[in-house]
């Protein structure tokens, strides 16, 4: 495996020394086009002529020793995943990459889509093989028309060499990927939404049991959904066996992660680092330069909008080895089950960071207006609670909301939480959540009494009054 | 504490039943007494798990980690459940061994009062001009679970009301609760896509494409399972508030099919007729044909008295005048010249008693008019009698040729008395001119029509719908039961009674008194109905007769209740 | 409608993409006839159901369902500048007033059910977008199919320049 610092980087674009350049290699690399020759050039699709020759099982196998965990969010094991298509499956198997990337604050597979095509592709045909897919497609959002043009032409390109079509490299394995854009839906991010989407149906999400897509997924066939960058990770784990690739990280927490880091620091950006290895402290101050002169850390969101947000100074509880240790935020290694164990989530690993400068009411709001237009609408919850938490923070910013209404805010996101078809309700209820009881104090010196009896809607008075008359 | 293969173990709230496996959860917890509120669920739909109303506090056994003893069952064989946090919804889920259920239990009521809340905050609450206040699900539950919005202080989202979508439907979206039941139907019942949500989160609207309207002949169907007042039928629709309604289980009377019914109605005006559940029949379902076809009762054109024709004009007579101008007639006939013209859609025991008139005098010549149409795939049946299949049972099954030998027999003079019940006989191959040849026309009606006008003595009847009880026996064999939801208008009276007065004015009395008078004798008589009585048959009807035909619409339920897709 | 043949072209080979259900074309269809009509009309989705052999409404449900589609015509350079919290922190909700000013577009009439607002001499429209996967270079921006990085609010003049 080739190291990053073997490799040169457009001026300004350079990796960080404490970066491990896997799945981003070719990111930002001098010289570097997204076409298949440089691909080839630089020793693509070397990993897929070595997989053709290896059982499927074994793959999957090899897979599941990595320890990789989904990246699009949730961290569920990949190998086990494939694993779990039935044994006796006579239905066609489909895998689906899943390029909606919409996570707010997440913004890694865009990069890979737009400069390293060709790795993403590789990443496919492999985990095809492995999964018995003939048929594949890339769900890309819509607001990647450059990407999906790009995806387009390499595998227009991967055509022409042989890597898909008919017998591939004369494998006998046969393999069509097709490119399908969205249409500005984050629900289609979801991955029973998105086959939904897929399917030419409102992406309204499937509950699970029973629709569990490795079962029962596109067209009720057994279908794999991965992440852009867990897909990319298998070609890594060919290259170098799952063993090696586990030993990349920490244990449970293997391999790098791609860290997307926004908000108020000196040089947000994205960072692979190996999963754990650093700290939130080291992220921020080493890797994106600090803080912005003169700004103290406030809180951070640590895996995309909607995991729970942690506030500077708030004490962790963590297990190291047998012994329990209280940790502040800065100290916590960014890994799936540190966070986790933090009350919080890896996620899509976009981390925003957040100031003294900011209102915890004027980041929430915006974080409510973001599901509230994105909730599909199906499971009542959801529906209307999305909407009336944004209604509520909107009138905390603006300064007419009661101390009561935070009340019914946080009340509202725990009548979602858990209660929902999809992770959608936790997704949206979450930030609410962590904000209020996190910031409580602040939120409720935003609010006045003044604003206790106000009836922004004459109409809830008067119906109350109808249901009671009427029963 | 073994128990069959095909049987599971649920602890529901505490106690421990039995279910066949595959049950739902929310099956379950009804077969043991506890109603889950639910809107989204509907048995012969899919399930889209979408209300959330259904949820549950659900637990399992504990799965011992490696290295850890099996958790112990108690002494009678159950073993310990571990609670979930996470609520389940029960709808969609089925129960499976060692399973516990709470449906009282706090996180399950908090789940409730959630979702309550959250649906009544952007409703309107506009139950005192609502039709389906009384029997709103979501009035119901929130008058249990509900808190009545108070604290929402937002504005409402709006959306349109009063939309036309469709010739008998109109919707209200601001009522709408998006269970997409309505949607469902058409999809998967009716295979008529023609419902869809439009738009997004809170601001999801039902509707139809512009241009397009839900007007399949089931589309009223919709209308009963909206769970709210949001689909509404323009012929119900502000007539009468739904608790004033006296129901009544019967039978719909328009077709061979048999659809089970409830008819609703208050002061002797029938307001509306609905389908009744019944798997071997119309499942939960009927065609709007069928259930918007009883306004002719209250047509102006009602008969309501017995009449006479005299000096070229009716005049009205007593029942019993009339009854003995019948008689007195028809005695001076020969049996030969008389022949009667029953229906298809009389019951069995009005069948019966005209075969008894028809035996007291020796009548032979006993038809009924057939009334064939479209079938389609769903329930309608090509046979428009509704009791096709318990005349010919009753009369026998020539009952379908002798009415053109009647009609020839008319014409050539050899037939010159007739007893017309329920038909008009222009309408059946009779024409005017031949009819006033006959010597003696007698008939009974529900509406005036040109053969009343023609006869020498006319009664006034009862319409199947709603006016009369009796039994009948629909086109796949199932002997069901009418029943009686309103006072016929009048002096009209059932065609039993009818023939039962007039048989006795012609030959003494018969014993005959009461409808399960007519039903012990027909019991005595037909061997098909030995050992049935009236009280027997029940609301869902027996299987009478077994001729092969099957009911495409239950084919396919049952299709989809194989696959899982539906409870049925 | 006039579907030009080498759009039709274009559609019936996208078909082909989905094996196994016609359906799954519909989003494809739809930016197709998107692409070249700029706007989804009401004739365009019957069309694509006709295609698809399917009912008008399960194409409406898509359209409305999805902001990527527009239900009225755009400008001719259509905007969407992105919301979401990285980039409004980076002054988006600033950079939507700019733009707004510098191409004369009035978004006092927009709503939920009409998000986008075109200038007076319909040259440019707007819309905000949620988060458009490029938060650490906010505030961000697409015009058409090309996407701006950091564009600061007081150079909304500049990048609207580039489509005189
Ligand atoms: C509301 C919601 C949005 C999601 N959005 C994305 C997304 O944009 N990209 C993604 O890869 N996964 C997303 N996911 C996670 C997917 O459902 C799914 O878990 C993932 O694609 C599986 O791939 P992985 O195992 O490789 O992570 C989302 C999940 C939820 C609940
Ligand atoms: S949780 Fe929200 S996004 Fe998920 S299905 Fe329910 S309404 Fe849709
Ligand atoms: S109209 Fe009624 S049945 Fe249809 S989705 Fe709305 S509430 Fe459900
Ligand atoms: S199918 Fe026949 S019996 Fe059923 S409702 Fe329609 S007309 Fe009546
Ligand atoms: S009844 Fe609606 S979710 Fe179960």
């Amino acid at each position: 495996m080739s190291k990053a610092n073997a490799i040169n980087y457009k001026k300004g674009k350079e990796p960080h020394a404490r970066e491990y350049r896997l799945v981003f290699k070719n990111v930002d690399r001098k010289g570097w086009d997204p076409g298949i020759d440089c691909y080839l050039q630089d020793g693509g699709y070397r990993e897929l002529k070595k997989a053709l020759l290896m059982d499927p099982v074994d793959i999957t196998e090899d897979v599941k020793k990595s320890g990789l965990r989904g990246r699009g969010g949730a961290g569920f094991p990949t190998g086990v995943k494939w694993g779990f298509i039935p044994p006796n499956n006579t239905k066609p198997v489909y895998l689906i990459c899943n390029a909606d990337e919409s996570e707010p604050g997440t913004f890694k597979d865009r990069y890979i889509i737009h400069q390293d095509p060709h790795q993403l592709l590789e990443g496919m045909i492999i985990s095809c093989f492995a999964t018995g897919a003939n048929l594949a497609y890339i769900y890309i959002r819509e607001e990647f028309p450059e990407g999906a043009r790009i995806l387009e032409k390499a595998i227009e390109e991967c055509h022409q060499k042989g890597f898909l079509g008919k017998n591939i490299l004369k494998s006998k394995f046969d393999l069509e990927i097709f490119v399908h854009r969205g249409a500005g839906a984050y629900i289609c991010g979801e991955e029973t939404g998105l086959i939904e989407s897929l399917e030419g149906k409102r992406p309204y999400p499937r509950i699970k049991p029973p629709y569990f897509p490795a079962a029962l997924g596109l067209y009720m066939c057994p279908t794999i959904v991965n992440n852009v960058e867990s897909l990319c990770n298998v070609k890594h784990i060919i290259a170098m066996g799952g063993d090696a690739f586990a030993k990349l990280g920490t244990a449970r927490n293997t391999g790098t992660r791609v860290l997307c880091v926004s908000g108020d620091v000196v040089n947000p950006g994205y960072f692979e680092v190996e999963v754990g290895h650093i700290t939130m402290g080291e992220l921020i101050h080493d890797l994106c330069g600090g803080l912005k002169p003169g700004r103290k850390l406030k809180a951070v969101i640590p895996g995309g909008s909607s995991a729970k947000v942690l506030r500077a100074g708030e004490k962790f509880k963590i297990k190291k080895g047998d012994q329990e240790i209280e940790i502040g935020i800065e100290d916590i290694p960014m890994d799936f089950d540190t966070l986790m164990a933090c009350g919080s989530m890896a996620g899509s690993g976009g981390v925003i960071v957040i100031d003294d400068s900011r209102k915890a009411s004027w980041i929430l709001n915006n974080i409510n207006e973001f599901y509230a237009h994105e909730s599909c609408g199906q499971c009542t919850p959801c529906r209307e609670g999305s909407l009336w938490m944004k209604k509520i923070t909107d009138r905390i910013t603006r300064g007419e909301a009661s101390p009561d209404d935070v009340e019914t805010l946080e009340s509202v996101a725990f009548n979602i939480d858990g209660k929902t078809i999809c992770a959608f309700g936790e997704a949206c209820a979450w930030p609410t959540e962590s904000f209020v009881a996190k910031f409580r104090e602040e939120f409720l010196a935003d609010t006045s009494e003044k604003y206790d009896d106000a009836i922004l809607n004459p109409e809830t008075e008067l119906a109350a009054a109808h249901l009671s008359s009427e029963t | 504490m073994s128990e069959a293969n095909d049987k599971v173990n649920v602890q529901i709230d505490g106690e421990w039943h039995q279910f066949p496996k595959g049950t739902r959860m929310i099956e379950a917890c009804r077969l043991a007494g506890k109603e889950i509120p639910h809107y989204c669920y509907h048995p012969k739909l899919s399930s889209p798990g979408n209300c959330r109303m259904c949820l549950v506090e659900m637990g399992m056994p504990p799965r011992p980690r490696p290295g850890e003893d099996p958790p112990k069952p108690d002494k009678d064989g159950h073993l310990p459940i571990q609670w979930i946090p996470r609520p389940a919804i029960s709808c969609a889920n089925t129960i499976a061994e060692g399973m516990g259920i709470r449906t009282d239990s706090q996180l399950t009521n908090e789940c409730r009062h959630g979702v309550m809340e959250f649906l009544l905050i952007n409703h309107p609450l506009d139950c005192p001009i609502c039709d389906q206040a009384g029997e709103c699900r979501l009035q119901e539950f929130s008058v249990e679970f509900g808190t009545g919005g108070s604290r929402f202080r937002e504005k409402k989202v709006k959306k349109p009301k009063n939309v036309d979508i469709g010739p008998r439907i109109r919707l209200d979206d601001e009522r709408c609760i998006m269970c997409s039941r309505c949607i469902r139907f058409c999809q998967e019942v009716a295979d008529d896509d023609v419902l869809g949500f439009t738009d997004r989160g809170s601001h999801t609207v039902l509707g139809v494409h512009p241009g397009k309207e839900l007007s399949n002949n089931y589309g009223l169907n919709t209308v009963d399972i909206c769970p709210v007042g949001a689909l509404t039928s323009n012929d119900f629709r502000f007539q009468m508030r739904v608790w004033f309604l006296k129901e009544t289980n019967s039978i719909c009377t328009s077709c061979g099919r048999g659809c089970n019914i409830i008819a609703g109605a208050r002061e002797d005006k029938l307001y509306r007729l609905t389908p009744r559940d019944n798997n071997e029949v119309n499942s939960s379902w009927m065609c709007d044909y069928g259930r918007l076809n009883f306004h002719f009762l209250t047509s102006e054109a009602r008969l309501t008295d017995p009449m006479i024709l005299e000096h070229r004009a009716h005049r009205i007579a007593r029942w019993s005048e009339a009854v003995g101008r019948a008689a007195e007639k028809l005695k001076e006939f020969d049996a030969s010249k008389i022949a009667i013209i029953a229906s298809g859609r009389m019951t069995n025991e009005e069948l019966f008693m005209a075969r008894r008139l028809g035996e007291t005098l020796g009548i032979e010549k006993i038809a009924i008019v057939p009334r064939s149409g479209e079938a389609d795939d769903y329930l309608v049946s090509a046979d428009k009698n509704p009791n096709t299949r318990g005349a010919r049972l009753i009369l026998g099954k020539k009952v379908d040729k002798q009415l053109k030998e009647i009609a020839a027999g008319v014409k050539k003079g050899t037939i010159t008395a007739l007893i017309a019940l329920d038909e008009n006989l222009l309408k059946c191959g009779f024409e005017e001119d031949t009819l006033k040849k006959l010597d003696l026309l007698i008939s009974s009606h529900i509406l005036a029509n040109p053969t009343a006008s023609l006869s020498h003595v006319v009664f006034p009847s009862t319409a199947t719908v709603a006016e009369k009880r009796g039994t009948m026996i629909n086109r796949t064999g199932r002997l069901q039961r009418l029943n009686q939801a309103i006072d016929p208008p009048g002096q009209a009276m059932d065609l039993w009674e009818i023939l039962r007065d007039l048989a006795q004015a012609l030959g003494g009395s018969n014993g005959v008194y009461l409808l399960e008078d007519v039903f012990k004798l027909m019991a005595g008589t037909i061997k098909e109905f030995e050992g049935l009585s009236l009280g027997k048959i029940g609301d869902q009807g027996l299987p009478l007769l077994k001729p092969k035909e099957s009911i495409p619409l239950l084919e396919r339920e049952r299709e989809r209740i194989e696959k899982g897709i539906i409870v049925g | 409608m006039n579907v030009p043949k080498e759009i039709e072209a274009e559609i019936d080979e996208r078909i082909t993409h989905y094996p196994v259900s016609k359906r799954s074309a519909a989003l494809p269809v739809l930016h197709s006839l998107q692409e070249h009509f700029g706007y989804v009309t009401e004739e365009a989705v019957e069309w694509v159901a006709a295609k698809l052999d399917l009912e008008p409404i399960n194409i409406l449900e898509l359209v409305t369902f999805y902001p990527g589609f527009r239900q009225s015509a755009p400008g001719k350079y259509h905007i969407r500048v992105c919301r979401t919290l990285s980039c409004a922190m980076e002054g988006s909700y600033e950079l939507m007033e700019k733009l707004c000013q510098e191409a004369k577009i009035d978004r006092s009439e927009v709503s939920h059910h009409h998000p986008i607002a075109v200038s007076e001499d319909g040259k440019f429209s707007i819309e905000f977008a949620e988060c458009l996967a490029s938060c650490g270079t906010g505030p961000v921006c697409l015009v058409n199919d090309d996407f701006h990085e950091a564009v600061e609010p007081a150079k909304a003049d500049k990048l609207l320049k580039q489509y005189d």
